[in-house]
């Protein structure tokens, strides 16, 4: 179906389900239990997990293809942001303009800062690339947030972020027209909440728009994975200067992976701005860039679904154990003796709340330590183990292509 | 596998039946979140027994030690409100809301035992109370709901803070949001509530856009601002360093640095100092001894840090490093100043805060009721005196408790009437209005200056002068604060 073999298919029927179950599967605690703590279900994070997912999914492409380690991409994802909140204060909210605009925006980015940096390779690749991410990140922050031009706050508005005011032209606005981000009238904050016995789930305008264009992304990504061109990406990871020797321009090829990686950011910048119209220079900052090869490295680089998986693991981490406080853990192990609860609370505090960060360490030491391949990667060879037997006879040969499998 | 030799047989359709039955019993709603039914046409309306607060402070990032304490005054503030503990400022608060002039309210607030009649007690306590009465609330928590809490970490940073706070509105059905220790993320988050529709207490903000170009209808600003810090600690300045002085400025690089210092060089300038040079310097930068080296040979003879937090810690203790404050400079001695201090920095810096000038909007020593009444709960619970941070985020809990309480709903539009043009004391600050044009708190402002001999090691500013509120009033529609528009209040359905 769609150009794709029956795996691919299948893999992304699968995801498709998924993503549009996510209201109902991230929400398995009924809201009044104590467990309701751990539910994901709400707009907000389901947005964050889509849309880190495209950037994961992007980031992927270059990464996980060439090899090509970019710290700096986080500098696409904040120009995409910017550019999508300045057509919402010049055109108004319609959210499609600023997509499409931030993809246009990060892509003439990632040529310019792609076409110097892929001068080099290996660390030095990486080195230029934080460098211009953190030259982003300062003009953003500072230089371009002065009052300029005759514009207060400049072109970014600073620390404080560019966000919409209503003294902005946006002259296609109009009084019909809901005043926030909308696809054609629809506004993306819209929520229908079903109550279903004791369960609540929120299913989202601005969520269901992401997932739909994550999907889109999502397969375009699997065919270039699956192209001749994904194929001389991998040659370019493979070895570089074999490539050269035999006389094909490799550049060009790096450089077309690079800047798809970068519209990809661009786009989930764009959607970032879509869902909640305020755009801050700590996107550009390297702790972004350094967040999606955690994400791409903890779900698996090179396969198919593991950044995804990443993303959101990352993404549920930081917005659900860092809410986790210590009247939180004394209302669950109030169930033990006082000197034992007491222990075991000033333990887990530092591993939830503002500790979260060590949670989330440790666990990437044990994926990077225990499973070299990431949790998609974790996940095949545990598969493996289980129906190794029945698998042999229907696998393919090994000389097929490594990653097709691992994406399974 | 494929699809299409999954025979479905007898057993599986009765199964099958059976499980959708059963789930067709269930109760089953659907409807559109902002307009759920019978809940007062307001986002989050409180449903059950409870209504929950979004407590959303910094827990890691420059601003921590603020954030920590601030969410120590929030979880006191929440014990008050719901009965526990000594009751703090609920003892001592005293309000005067402009509808209030109806005449049977105002008897009723009176007549505490509500007979019908005033007793000669009842008429002495309404006299000493200024035309003010007692607080609305009645310690069973708000509108006879448990107030119950949740918290987040801003990181200080605008996107991390956003995400959190709409976590809160999204998920846990926070029904008004409150904290920030940063200007940048206090703007961000106070523009996420007017689009969700909840109320935003701002917690410590100072930077003059708060509630200038960046007011909103639905936030709330008791902490003063940059202007505020400006007029009160220009005259002080003057009568103490003269008025030719050459001011050399480092400031913060975000919306605070920016507005305090352009506060500071205007009411400095007024009094005839003159501004050498203004430097940026980024809000994650720790190491400032390249910034300090050039005022060495810059001519300037005071050093004015636009610095907070542990940013202030770090430069002030480079410029004492670099032997600035021993220097002599046009024949004059060279001074330092910090326009916005605070007990925990001060603390942080240790002696190299002696005889540094500064302003606050509050400190744990001041004598009058409610401080009194404050810093004894607070040292009960926690062992320490509240920082001005755990103050301004203590009594804006309140205030917007009270504000509910009155209005009878939690409602943002009817909090915000309620709050409009509020007149209260016994907070801490003296007499207080928070203006309804641009929704900023006006009071008066302390002018400190690190103490010479502390006797403990909370003891570190002493109160050089309590300047009145009406030296540091300003028009709203002053050229420092112009550029916003409050808007339409929004109860997000």
């Amino acid at each position: 179906m769609f150009g794709l073999n029956r795996n691919d298919t299948l893999l992304l029927i699968f995801v498709a389900i998924i993503t549009f179950a996510a209201p109902i599967l991230m929400n398995p605690f009924p809201t009044e239990s104590s467990l309701a703590q751990f539910n994901a279900g709400y707009p907000d994070l389901m947005q964050r997990f889509v849309i880190f997912g495209i950037f994961a999914i992007g980031f992927n492409i270059l990464f996980g293809l060439t090899g090509y380690l970019s710290f700096g991409h986080a500098a696409f994802l904040g120009a995409g942001s910017y550019a999508c909140v300045w057509m919402f204060k010049l055109f108004g909210y319609n959210v499609l303009p600023g997509i499409i605009l931030s993809v246009i925006v990060a892509g003439i980015l990632s040529v310019a800062i792609g076409y110097i940096s892929l001068r080099r390779s290996g660390i030095y690749f990486s080195i230029l690339t934080l460098a211009f991410a953190q030259m982003s990140f300062a003009l953003a922050y500072s230089v371009l947030g002065q009052d300029m031009f005759g514009l207060q706050g400049g072109l970014t508005n600073g620390e404080t972020g560019l966000q919409v005011y209503t003294s902005d032209p946006q002259i296609f606005h109009s009084e019909a027209a809901p005043n926030l981000p909308h696809l054609f009238g629809l506004p993306m904050r819209e929520t229908w909440v079903w109550e279903y016995g004791a369960w609540s789930f929120q299913f989202n305008a601005g969520f269901y728009l992401c997932a739909i264009i994550m999907l889109v992304v999502f397969y375009m990504s699997i065919r270039i994975f699956r192209s001749p061109f994904g194929m001389m990406l991998r040659a370019i990871k493979t070895n570089q200067n074999r490539l050269n020797y035999t006389g094909v321009n490799t550049r060009p090829y790096a450089l077309a992976a690079f800047v798809i990686s970068g519209m990809y950011a661009g786009l989930a910048g764009g959607l970032l701005s879509a869902m909640d119209p305020l755009a801050g220079a700590e996107r550009m900052q390297w702790t972004a860039s350094g967040e999606v090869v955690l994400m791409t490295i903890l779900g698996g680089a090179g396969t198919l679904i593991g950044p995804v998986l990443g993303a959101g693991l990352i993404k549920y981490f930081e917005n659900i154990f860092s809410k986790i406080n210590d009247a939180i853990l004394e209302g669950w192990f109030a169930f033990l003796p006082e000197t034992i609860g007491d222990a075991v609370v000033w333990v887990l505090h530092f591993f939830v709340g503002k500790g979260w960060h060590l949670t989330l360490g440790l666990m990437f030491m044990i994926v990077v330590i225990f499973l070299p391949g990431g949790l998609v990667g974790g996940l095949v060879q545990g598969a493996k183990r289980l129906f190794g037997g029945r698998r042999r006879k229907n696998a393919p040969p090994p000389s097929a292509s490594p990653t097709s499998q691992a994406a399974e | 596998m494929t699809f299409s030799n999954k025979n479905i047989g007898r057993r599986g359709l009765i199964k099958g039946g059976v499980a959708l039955g059963a789930g067709l019993a269930a109760p089953t709603f659907f409807h559109s979140r902002s307009l759920a039914a019978g809940d007062g046409g307001y986002l989050n309306a409180p449903q059950g027994k409870s209504v929950t607060l979004g407590f959303n402070v910094p827990q890691t990032g420059p601003y921590a030690d603020e954030g920590a304490d601030e969410l120590r005054a929030y979880k006191l503030a929440v014990k008050h409100l719901n009965g526990e503990g000594d009751g703090g400022m609920l003892n001592t608060m005293m309000i005067k809301s402009p509808g209030d002039s109806d005449p049977e309210v105002m008897f009723a607030r009176i007549d505490a035992d509500g007979n019908g009649n005033l007793s000669k007690e009842e008429f002495t306590k309404a006299m000493s109370m200024k035309g003010m009465s007692g607080t609305a609330l009645k310690g069973n928590g708000i509108l006879g709901k448990k107030v119950e809490y949740v918290t987040g970490d801003t990181q200080t940073k605008s996107d991390a803070a956003r995400a959190s706070a709409k976590s809160m509105i999204e998920k846990d059905g926070a029904i008004m949001i409150t904290g920030g220790s940063s200007s940048g993320v206090a703007v961000a988050v106070q523009g996420l509530c007017q689009d969700a529709g909840v109320i935003f207490m701002a917690g410590l903000t100072h930077s003059n856009d708060t509630t200038g170009k960046d007011k909103k209808a639905n936030g709330f600003r008791h902490f003063f601002n940059g202007f505020m810090s400006g007029a009160a600690l220009a005259p002080v300045l003057e009568k103490m360093y003269g008025k030719d002085r050459r001011a050399y400025h480092l400031t913060a690089d975000y919306t605070w640095g920016w507005t305090q210092q352009a506060s500071i060089q205007n009411a400095t300038e007024d009094k005839g100092w003159e501004t050498v040079n203004n430097v940026l310097t980024p809000l994650a930068t720790t190491d400032f001894s390249s910034y300090v080296a050039p005022v060495v040979n810059s001519g300037a003879d005071i050093l004015v840090l636009n610095h907070y937090g542990g940013n202030m810690v770090n430069s002030l203790t480079s410029a004492v490093q670099f032997g600035l404050r021993e220097k002599e400079v046009n024949g004059k001695n060279f001074e330092i100043v910090v326009p916005l201090y605070s007990r925990l920095m001060a603390q942080g810096a240790g002696e190299n805060v002696k005889g540094i000038f500064g302003s606050t909007n509050w400190h744990w020593s001041l004598s009058d009721e409610g401080s009194k009444a404050f810093v004894q709960s607070f040292g009960k619970e926690y062992g320490f005196p509240p920082s001005q941070a755990a103050h301004t985020c203590y009594v804006q809990t309140l205030l917007y408790a009270d504000a509910v309480e009155r209005a009878g709903t939690f409602n943002p539009c009817g909090v915000v009437e309620a709050l409009e043009g509020l007149e209260f004391d016994g907070m801490g600050n003296g007499p207080t209005l928070y203006r309804a044009e641009d929704h900023q708190c006006f009071k008066d402002v302390l002018v400190v200056k690190g103490k010479e001999n502390p006797e403990s090691k909370f003891d570190v500013l002493e109160v050089v002068e309590v300047t009145p509120r009406a030296q540091v009033e300003y028009a709203p529609d002053h050229e420092m604060f112009a550029g916003g528009e409050l808007g339409e209040c929004n109860p997000g359905a």
